[in-house]
């Protein structure tokens, strides 16, 4: 499997208001692999947001180098090739909407790029059956939900048809019907269509649905691996100022009081089975 | 409170008048303004007003909704026509202290208030059967020979689209800061105009905040989707001229020049 994301010793630093530098990255490497679905978890401030826009070159790092299906995202030339492949949904469904009918806004992505028009009515079309709002093609975006417009927003990326989509806490204005919507929205992406999908996100249970975690701490990677091997470490998720699963925090709390319980029994079918067991005893 | 305002007034329709090329609807509405400027006397009003009625019965826009428009414009429409009544000179009909009504005066103040009513329902009937969308891109193409002289016609074509999207943003907005400033005591109603005005301060203030913000969050989002200005830009939905199009161009033609004829026989 080849990697569509490459960060290699990637340094990068904000400018502040009294013109000191304030480091996000110093250093950072991480691979990502092409056609996996990933978790990227952090307290505020942790790079998260700050990383994710490494990977389509809205910014670009100060030292190091971003490999983007093998695109350097310092050459300008690729701008638009890295971009097309790489797409981005952010938090508020909202501001990323530029058109007042939702299939407008579908189409605006495949109108910057100059395609036919016959063949970007097709990818709409497409687009917004894949997120399952094609009835909904000819509303206005402000009559719609939060979990419908961020399936829109989807949509908008998907009609660039990119290998790649970065999510950047796409659930966090949601309501808990709205997440799921999303949520499995993307999954569908991921396993059907075969898109690499990076999921930005402050919510466990998110991320127990994915593939493989890393959890970032003060630009670091603190922790990496399938969610079972990350969700183990509570006390260091903890110290870095996250959550953990409900499943795992009752296993852990159980565990300090001399129960022999499986740490990695994550999904609530595997946790209940683990306790079913353990009370018979 | 702010969400019963219907900006665009567009009403939605599929009658011959809708279906029209957006841009054969903003030529018309200049070719009748020209022949509404250029008519004199009951046989020219009488055309324009016939050819308005007949739009308006057409498109089937209600009545209602036409006078509506017209509200806004009552003062000015009772003050032309006073102007005209007093100050015109001719034959004198009526005198009183320092009034004169002419007959000629009569006449002026009509044929005014009938000008601007015609003129006012006619821009009204191209918001209300066009689409902002169908509208914008309609501007944008007949804008588009400007290309040349390097006008950017693009950038305001999407200026006028993406301020179209977040006038509901926006609206809601307010009426949560509103909400949210009365919750915390904030007084909007009573008081001279200058209390009221200072009231609004906090309203204000953090709306243009957050209409920065999002901006700034849009325009990342756009340069997310591959935008880089016009240059190369498709469209997905492709203006076409179609046979009632041309229908339309005809009549309008023969209404400018029945118009420019009759008047040249003071009609």
């Amino acid at each position: 499997m080849t990697d569509a994301i490459i960060a290699n010793d990637l340094h990068f630093s904000y400018t502040q208001y009294d013109e000191s530098k304030k480091p996000i990255f110093q250093g950072l490497n991480l691979s990502i692999a092409e056609g996996s679905f990933v978790a990227v978890l952090g307290h505020n401030g942790c790079g998260k947001s700050t990383l994710a826009k490494h990977m389509n070159a809205i910014l670009l790092p100060e030292g190091g180098k971003v490999y983007v299906f093998g695109y350097n995202t310092s050459e300008d030339e690729k701008l638009l090739d890295i971009r097309r492949n790489v797409g981005m949904v952010f938090q508020n469904p909202d501001n990323q909407m530029v058109a007042n009918v939702v299939e407008e806004d579908v189409a605006f992505a495949p109108e910057n790029l100059g395609i036919a028009p016959q063949e970007i009515r097709k990818r709409v079309d497409e687009a917004l059956k894949t997120v399952g709002m094609y009835d909904y093609r000819s509303h206005a975006p402000h009559l719609l939900s939060g979990g419908q417009k961020q399936r829109v927003a989807i949509a908008g990326v998907l009609a660039m048809q990119p290998k790649c989509i970065v999510l950047d806490e796409p659930t966090a204005m949601l309501d808990p019907h709205g997440r799921e919507e999303v949520i499995s929205t993307i999954e569908q992406l991921n396993r059907e269509k075969g898109i690499t999908v990076i999921l930005i996100t402050h919510h466990m249970s998110e991320a127990t649905r994915a593939d493989r975690v890393i959890v970032m701490d003060k630009g670091h990677i603190l922790l990496d691996g399938t969610p079972k091997e990350v969700f183990v470490h509570t006390e260091l998720l903890k110290k870095a100022g996250l959550d953990v699963p409900v499943t795992t925090e009752i296993i852990s709390q159980l565990n300090r009081t001399g129960a022999k319980l499986p740490s990695d029994a994550l999904s609530i079918e595997e946790c209940a089975q683990a306790l079913c067991a353990w009370l018979k005893v | 409170m702010l969400k019963d305002i219907t900006l665009g007034q567009y009403f939605p329709g599929n009658t011959f008048v809708h279906r029209l090329d957006p841009r054969t609807k903003l030529l018309m509405v200049i070719v009748y303004i020209i022949a509404l400027f250029l008519c004199e006397w009951f046989v020219t009003y009488g055309i324009m007003l016939t050819f308005l009625a007949v739009t308006v019965a057409i498109s089937r826009i209600r009545l209602k909704a036409l006078f509506k428009g017209l509200k806004p414009l009552i003062f000015i429409i009772i003050f032309t026509a006073l102007i005209n009544l007093f100050y015109s000179d001719g034959e004198v009909l009526v005198k009183f202290w320092i009034f004169t009504i002419t007959k000629e005066g009569i006449f002026n103040a009509f044929f005014l208030v009938l000008r601007i009513m015609l003129l006012v329902t006619g821009t009204f009937m191209l918001t209300y059967t066009t689409s902002p969308i169908a509208l914008t891109d309609g501007i944008e193409s007949l804008l588009s020979p400007l290309k040349k002289v390097r006008f950017p016609v693009h950038e305001l074509a999407m200026m006028m689209s993406i301020a179209l999207r977040f006038i509901p943003t926006l609206i809601e907005e307010t009426d949560k800061v509103i909400s949210a400033q009365k919750a915390r005591g904030a007084d909007f109603e009573t008081g001279n105009i200058f209390r009221r005005a200072k009231a609004l301060i906090p309203i204000l203030i953090p709306l243009f905040v957050s209409a920065f913000r999002r901006a700034d969050e849009l325009a990342t989002a756009m340069e997310c989707r591959c935008y880089h200005g016009g240059k190369g830009r498709t469209k997905m939905k492709q203006l076409h001229y179609r046979l009632a199009d041309l229908f339309a161009f005809l009549i309008g033609a023969a209404i400018l020049a029945s118009v420019i004829i009759l008047r040249h026989y003071g009609l």
